[in-house]
């Protein structure tokens, strides 16, 4: 590894240290008072989306293909790893937290993982508008079928799941996902898929297994929102089917689109503005849906590439910047 | 030119769209190194036969061999490691990408590493990474596109972008080049580039090149030998000089007196 790279991943990494501390500093101790456990909250769901937006980014921005339907993958999640530590809990099996929210997590990635791939290699076969509707009516069964299996509840709401996502171990399962996803997207197949975006017919020609790679980002994107979907169950302890509707996909999409599409940078920010600003707006009650469409609005007119179109943020890149001393490779961080 | 040392070859290749016959009983073999030409008016299914044989049409009729093996029914990323790669009429590169990564795209088949070894960065990511960089900054060189590897590839001007393609199908460590029109819409200089190009990467190379071109004068001063394509069939074949003499063939590009 070129020992420049390494130091830049080393400072990154510190960064995402100083900010674990910072949080921890925040909700530790009593600064906050009475509204802790309030913006502990948020923080909490905003950690979630940002796992989901970066997941769907790789499909809406790096691949450039819309899936309308990635709630769908989240509620794979969420169910399936509700169901397994449930039943663990039910058998009896006493697992520490951190144990059993590990299986929870590996659990509801491969299981989702496993549907992408089911889902991927007949939809992707198609492109553009027809795809986006089949990822529809991929979510569509996928909430029909949770209401109507017994297991997940039948209908009714799936509660008495153990709360386990506490803001430690989602930070840390939110930091491991997005760097995975960079590493992924800064690879031969990060590549290979942005190609494909810009031109399938000249990358086929280029010897690259269109399908292969659609089908395997797909699937890598399906695993995260797995991961999701399973820090989610365990952090609102019930699941109800109706709660992902094509609404709640279109409510991803709109931040990947805000953030940025081909930024994981911009998905990060994008989920938490987007997650925190309901929130931040509630004193003006009445207009708050108005404000956050018309913010839509206004950078959809200004920036329609998004916050930060296709610009990643390196922390060693800033403080070049900061120092004046610019590199070159400040840019593929 | 004998045909015992035949690359590519095709016999009776033809394809069918609804009841239209777009090419019939097309047939070809180019040898080790040669230079063909396909010329022929506009729709004569010049560049169906490419789609033919480069697996993006599959073929209702005939077989195509690389190297003696059948390609018919590959996919057309199979038909590219298999050693045929293009350039198309109307440029088509990945426009937001640099030009380095253009050229890396197509060096991906000889990229080994896994999933795993791309998340953790292990040294067989690097170690690709970093041969791959060099090999395509080393081919990048010879067209003298080194300098412009970080520029966006869609930015560069249009002779710089067809040499870009050409680099990439090169990439793909292709034997047969099959070049859609490279001269179509560049001025005299930039064609003499062109063919300062093609002369280059065949010395260097040693491939075999299949040249569909409309610009007369680049085709008779380059090509060993020329098909001429009218309404999808082969109606002559032969050196620029029996072609340029051939009554058909001054008809079909001229029409009857």
């Amino acid at each position: 590894m070129p020992k420049a790279r390494k130091i830049d991943y080393i400072i990154n990494l510190a960064g995402v240290i100083v900010l674990f501390f910072l949080l921890m500093f925040i909700f530790d101790t009593e600064l906050l008072g009475r509204v802790r456990s309030y913006i502990q909250g948020i923080v909490i769901i905003a950690m979630i989306s940002i796992v989901m937006v970066c997941s769907l980014n790789l499909i809406t921005g790096f691949m450039g293909e819309f899936s309308l339907g990635h709630a769908g993958f989240m509620s794979i999640g969420a169910y399936s790893s509700a169901v397994v530590t449930m039943a663990l809990e039910n058998a009896g099996i006493i697992l520490p937290d951190l144990l059993l929210f590990l299986i929870a997590i590996v659990i509801g990635g491969i299981i989702t993982a496993l549907m992408g791939v089911l889902v991927g290699i007949p939809a992707l076969r198609l492109r553009g508008d027809y795809l986006a509707i089949v990822t529809i009516a991929f979510a569509e069964i996928i909430r029909v079928a949770f209401t109507n299996f017994q297991i997940t509840g039948g209908g009714k709401t799936l509660s008495g799941i153990p709360k386990l996502s506490d803001y430690h171990y989602v930070y840390v399962i939110t930091a491991i996902s997005v760097c995975v996803m960079y590493m992924y997207v800064r690879s031969r197949f990060g590549r290979c898929v942005r190609a494909i975006r810009e031109d399938y017919i000249a990358a086929s020609a280029s010897g690259i297994n269109v399908t292969y790679y659609k089908v395997m980002t797909f699937t890598v994107s399906a695993f995260f929102a797995g991961v999701s979907g399973a820090m989610y169950a365990h952090y609102i302890t019930s699941l109800i089917p109706t709660k992902f509707s094509f609404n709640y996909s279109a409510e991803f999409l709109t931040m990947v689109i805000l953030g940025g599409t081909g930024s994981l940078t911009g998905s990060v920010v994008g989920a938490a503005v987007l997650s925190a600003l309901p929130e931040a707006l509630r004193s003006f009650q009445a207009y708050r849906m108005l404000i956050y469409s018309v913010v839509l609005v206004l950078v959809m007119i200004f920036k329609p590439s998004g916050l930060f179109g296709s610009y990643e943020f390196s922390l060693p890149g800033v403080l070049r910047t900061l120092t004046g001393r610019k590199k070159g490779g400040a840019k593929d961080e | 030119m004998s045909n015992t040392t035949a690359v590519l070859e095709a016999k009776g290749l033809g394809v069918e769209f609804g009841g239209l016959k777009a090419v019939s009983q097309f047939d070809i073999s180019i040898g080790d190194g040669e230079l063909v030409g396909l010329i022929g008016p506009n729709g004569a299914g010049k560049t169906t036969v490419f789609n033919l044989l480069t697996g993006v049409y599959q073929p209702t009729e005939g077989k195509f061999f690389m190297n003696g093996e059948i390609m018919n029914g590959k996919p057309t990323h199979l038909v590219v490691h298999s050693g045929i790669a293009r350039t198309f009429q109307n440029i088509r590169l990945f426009k937001n990408m640099t030009v380095l990564d253009n050229v890396k795209i197509a060096f991906n088949r000889k990229m080994k590493y896994g999933l795993a070894s791309a998340v953790f960065r292990t040294g067989s990511f690097w170690k690709e990474e970093n041969e791959i960089d060099e090999k395509a900054r080393e081919l990048l060189k010879l067209f003298h596109l080194e300098e412009l590897a970080d520029t966006k590839a869609g930015n560069l001007p249009y002779g710089k972008q067809r040499k870009l393609e050409i680099t990439r199908a090169l990439a793909t460590d292709m034997k047969v080049l099959l070049l859609d029109e490279p001269a179509a819409g560049m001025n005299p200089t930039e064609t003499a580039e062109l063919l300062e190009s093609i002369n280059m990467i065949r010395e260097k190379f040693r491939i075999s090149i299949l040249l569909i071109e409309h610009d007369m004068s680049l085709v008779m001063k380059i090509c060993e030998r020329i098909i001429v394509l009218n309404y999808g069939q082969i109606l002559a074949s032969g050196t620029p000089e029996q072609i340029a003499n051939n009554p058909d063939v001054i008809t079909a590009y001229l029409g009857k007196a």
